[in-house]
């Protein structure tokens, strides 16, 4: 990536303009590409949705409408949109050093039920709401962080697979919750639903001013940033990813490369964490099984096909926010299954990943005078 | 009727009861997974494979009337997701773990997609074999009722394991996956042998998914497969590569399923979460055990992203 | 506080069958509707699962019949942020005037939210948990299912040859409590040497732990098997292939089981969906709770299939008539299954007693515990 910009292959009479377009040309590759994917991606489907007798331009107007179209589409893509930042960037960090977590969801889960526990005894000794919250806040973000440490503790130190790892890790999660959700710490006064004592109407987080949507998503997009300086304007993010690149070279480089594993691990578990603490404090109110709802899971098709860049992660969350929002129209308008969605997403998907071959391969992007 | 009441004993006869009902998909699955990787790349699709595998299975038994044929539907579907996997993963630049889950979500929304229908309709089941007549215990005779399909993939497993070793593909798909460079050095395409591998891999994850919908549990329904597909993935880990262990290991799977529904039988009813999540601890207990960075392990594939 | 739940709940149910009796009076003088209602339907799982979602979706079928009614269903939608805004994208996109959220967890926060949003839009929620104070544009609706599972209990107490009855649950909570006691309580009615053995799966649609829990049980010796979870499809064809009878559970599972299946416990969700969509459509209010069983028609058995012993069926019969006439379930002195006394001698609960929705026991009888 950061090989591109340091071609010089313009010459130096064309002066700060063309220097400008010409840098810019080449960067566009990483954003011509993923659009000309996604366009493909679309193509294809539209055929699927003909073989099938459906019209595709229903099925797209109908995506735009749900997803987009409306003020309320927006407030439905963007609340869809917010837990899935967080949990994109519990992949994309990570992914940074090389490593592929697929177990995000379990942060989440764990980290939203800690929280939701942490509450129990300063909601019932009548603490104030910042008092509550910032229990819950920290207790979620730590669990997370641990949770997913550990998965890179156990890949740098005892060498096991991360990929296996986090996701053994998440139904292990998810054990943890429903034991004691439906044992030890199960709220009596939901005898139907097996849940935490609820954190009370006044400790939950409210709404954006006029947005509608709850303040999680703020807080992603903030971190999403936060992150994207962190890994391409800090020494940290710098070593991180010469160890993503040869983990070889940055040991020869003498690079603490088992702490910036845990460590970078450690981020990414605080943000799915953090997911769960907004599922808890802005939307639940209680720990239950409805916390694993499959974001983390999501997360993880946010996060490639955002290239695992932070800052790309926000407008990729937006919109297959908004591709689930629309959705249920589809449902209803088209009666077509809810599985409509899961597949025009697994085609993107694919076709996004193959089109990761054609980037330095176009001529178009190419400094003047490459003829790689 | 006491002379059925078997008791404590009934834990025991239901895990081996189990181990057999249960590890067939994950036998399939793994074994699929196993020559993937021996050729030296990793497809975390299977899961999607399986789900698909599951529903095409299905689909195809209840409208020819014959569950063979879905089983071999099945198979050929999971070759044409092996097959895309395969031709994908041959491109420059492409991540096969990523394509995996690509695939998994892919597989998996398509079989909930096209499986709608058939989640009313009822297929006929594959047969099973008796071997349990000369015990009086109903118990013994119901475990012992064997589905074909279970020896099926243990004379694979073996067939694998000796194939790897003794024959000239065996040579090949392993030096595919130890050695990229040595392969094309003894004029092997690696991208050929790649992607007939995964193609037949994908076959053997098929197959294991019609044995969830055509035997055991014997429906289509889209909460199936509870990850069995993701599973086998890591059982190969832990099998080293031979297909032998992977045989073992889905035994081992098949009984720590069995364990928390046969503990509440017989009055063990605390904690039932964690014994329904036993394979999972279990199998992350197993890799932290035996899994060391200090030593390469053996039998892993050189050339596999997993591993490196 | 029980007393007082229980008067207002018996002062609604007596409003809402007023108001069932008003509009059956204006539909025979009005066959025509004044205006069109289109209403929303929403599962927590596939429509065709042969159980829970498939019970509301039958009898959405049979809504969309009615004229002038537009139905707008959407399935698989998880109790959370999702289902809030499915809700108010049909109201928003499809001009819903009146939804049913099926799933449990879509009451609280996501339902009450939107009805506060939303007030001249209808909401209605399947499960008991209205209560005073709660938005007036929502309310509940039941059916009391454990009534059915008492018959079921009835019939499968008479057609066991063990004396051993198997129960394959989701999760402990009181609904499926109170049908595993329902159950143990009629077998225990008609053959006192009756055990219900249950077994949790932890899960409510999980396939393959159905199976081996189904398979547990038979191979402890219990020769009836039934349950409740979301999908019953897997539970009864793997007792029917081990050879042992079978119940049903939320939807017929009948043509699952030819020879083994004695009769099921279902809803009957059309009763109250239709009473409702007349009731909008002639301009009326809709009750804010309403809960019935055998007696208002919201649940039913499966016709007695081969499993069922003619004794069996006689006797089945008759406990039909009794639920009707809402003879009570719990009578005292019963004991739980650690030996407390959970009813003193001389007291008994009536059917909707909002006692029975908070059930945190197993009834002497039933081997199985739930913690």
């Amino acid at each position: 990536m950061a090989d591109i910009a340091q071609q010089d292959g313009v010459p130096a009479m064309a002066g700060g303009l063309a220097e400008t377009m010409d840098r810019l040309r080449r960067s566009s590759e990483y954003v011509v590409i993923p659009l000309f994917a996604l366009v493909v991606a679309g193509l294809i489907f539209s055929l699927f949705l003909f073989a099938l007798g459906q019209s595709p331009a229903m099925f797209f107007s109908l995506l735009w409408k749900g997803g987009f179209g409306t003020g309320f589409s927006w407030q439905n893509t963007l609340v869809r949109a917010a837990p899935l930042i967080l949990t994109a960037l519990c992949v994309a960090i990570p992914a940074r050093l090389g490593l592929v977590i697929i177990g995000g969801e379990g942060a989440l889960v764990l980290g939203a039920f800690t929280g939701a526990v942490a509450s129990i005894p300063l909601v019932n000794a009548g603490a104030p709401p910042f008092l509550v919250l910032g229990a819950m806040l920290v207790t979620s973000v730590a669990t997370g962080a641990v949770w997913i440490g550990i998965v890179g503790a156990l890949r740098h130190y005892r060498g096991i697979n991360e990929t296996i790892a986090s996701l053994l890790m998440s139904y292990i999660a998810i054990a943890i919750m429903n034991f004691f959700v439906e044992g030890a710490l199960r709220d009596p006064g939901n005898p139907n639903k097996p849940s935490t004592q609820p954190i009370g109407e006044a400790n939950m987080i409210g709404e954006v001013p006029g947005l509608g949507v709850h303040w999680g998503l703020p807080v992603g997009i903030v971190v999403a940033i936060l992150l994207w300086v962190l890994m391409n304007r800090t020494t940290f993010g710098f070593a991180a990813r010469v160890t993503g690149g040869n983990v070889r070279a940055a040991r020869a480089q003498g690079l603490p490369v088992g702490k910036l594993i845990v460590t970078a691990c450690a981020i990414a578990g605080a943000c799915a964490g953090l997911a769960g603490f907004f599922e808890v404090a802005a939307i639940q109110g209680k720990a239950n099984a409805s916390l694993a709802a499959g974001y983390g899971f999501t997360g993880i098709l946010v996060a490639f096909l955002a290239r695992q860049n932070p800052i790309a992660i926000v407008p990729v969350a937006i919109f297959l926010g908004g591709i689930a929002a629309a959705g249920g129209l589809i449902q209803r308008r088209m009666g077509m299954p809810d599985a409509t969605v899961q597949v025009l997403q697994g085609l993107m998907f694919v076709v996004l990943l193959v089109s990761e071959t054609l980037y330095g391969r176009l001529p178009f992007f190419r400094a003047k005078g490459d003829r790689r | 009727m006491n002379e059925t009441d078997i008791g404590f004993w009934g834990v025991p006869l239901a895990m081996f009861a189990g181990a057999i009902r249960v590890s067939t998909p994950f036998l399939f699955v793994s074994l699929g997974e196993c020559l993937t990787e021996k050729s030296g790349r990793i497809n975390l699709g299977l899961e999607g494979t399986l789900v698909f595998g599951a529903m095409a299975g299905y689909a195809i038994a209840y409208l020819s009337g014959s569950p063979w044929l879905g089983v071999l539907a099945a198979g050929i579907s999971g070759c044409f997701f092996g097959a895309l996997h395969g031709c994908i993963c041959k491109l420059p630049k492409v991540n096969d773990i990523a394509i995996g889950i690509a695939m998994m979500l892919f597989g998996t929304g398509l079989a909930f997609f096209f499986g709608k229908p058939f989640i009313q309709p009822q297929a006929p089941h594959l047969p099973s074999i008796s071997l349990g007549g000369w015990s009086s215990l109903p118990q013994v005779q119901s475990a012992l009722e064997i589905n074909p399909l279970f020896f099926i993939g243990v004379l694979l497993a073996v067939v694998m394991w000796w194939a790897f070793k003794n024959t000239r593909w065996g040579l090949i798909v392993r030096m595919t996956g130890d050695s990229a460079a040595a392969a094309r050095a003894m004029g092997y395409s690696v991208d050929l042998v790649r992607f007939l591998a995964t193609t037949v891999g994908g076959f053997f994850a098929g197959v294991g998914g019609a044995f969830l919908s055509l035997y055991y549990p014997g429906a289509w329904s889209e909460g199936l497969s509870s990850g069995q597909g993701l599973m086998a993935v890591a059982l190969v880990i832990f099998a080293r590569w031979n297909p032998l262990a992977c045989f073992g290991a889905a035994l081992l799977f098949g009984a720590a399923g069995a364990l928390g529904p046969a503990l509440q039988s017989v009055g063990i009813t605390q904690g039932y979460y964690f014994f329904n999540a036993a394979p999972y601890l279990l199998t992350l207990f197993i890799m932290i055990a035996s899994v060391s960075p200090k030593r390469s392990l053996k039998g892993a594939p050189g050339e596999l992203s997993i591993t490196k | 506080m029980s007393s007082f739940l229980l008067s207002r709940r018996t002062l609604l149910k007596s409003a809402a069958i007023g108001s069932l009796g008003l509009t059956t009076g204006l539909l025979t003088q009005r066959p025509a509707f004044a205006e069109d209602l289109t209403i929303g339907i929403i599962y927590v799982g596939p429509r065709d699962d042969y159980g829970w979602n498939q019970a509301h979706a039958v009898a959405a079928k049979a809504l969309a019949q009615v004229p002038g009614v537009k139905v707008v269903e959407e399935e698989n939608v998880p109790e959370t942020i999702a289902v809030a805004k499915t809700m108010e994208s049909m109201v928003e996109l499809d001009g819903a005037g009146l939804i049913f959220a099926t799933s449990f967890g879509y009451y609280s926060p996501f339902m009450l939210d939107a009805a506060k949003k939303y007030p001249d839009v209808q909401f209605r929620h399947a499960a008991p948990l209205w209560k005073e104070g709660d938005p007036k544009n929502a309310g509940s609706y039941f059916g009391y299912l454990d009534q059915a599972h008492y018959v079921d209990g009835v019939a499968a107490g008479l057609s066991t040859k063990s004396n051993k009855l198997g129960f394959v649950a989701a999760k402990p909570i009181s609904t499926v409590l109170s049908n595993i006691n329902a159950f143990t309580l009629g077998a225990k009615s008609v053959n006192p040497n009756a055990t219900v053995q249950v077994i949790f799966t932890g899960d409510w649609s999980m396939p393959v732990r159905e199976a081996e829990a189904t398979n547990a049980l038979v191979d402890a010796g219990c020769d009836v098997i039934t349950c409740h979870v979301d999908s019953p499809k897997t539970v009864i064809q793997t007792a029917e292939q081990r050879g042992v009878k079978s119940c049903g559970h939320n939807a017929s599972q009948a043509d699952l089981a030819p020879k083994g299946f004695i009769t099921g416990a279902e809803y009957k969700w059309e009763t109250i969906y239709k009473q409702f969509a007349d009731t909008l459509s002639k301009g009326g209010t809709l009750p804010n709770f309403l809960a019935g069983g055998y007696d208002l028609d919201f649940v039913q058995n499966t016709p007695y299939g081969a499993g069922a012993t003619p004794e069996a069926i006689k006797a089945a019969d008759a406990a039909k008539a009794d639920m009707k006439a809402k003879k009570p379930i719990y009578v005292g002195p019963l004991k739980d299954n650690k030996g407390n006394e959970v009813i003193p001698a001389g007291t008994s609960h009536p059917p909707y007693d909002p006692w029975i929705d908070q059930i945190n026991f197993l009834v002497e009888g039933v081997t199985g515990s739930i913690t």
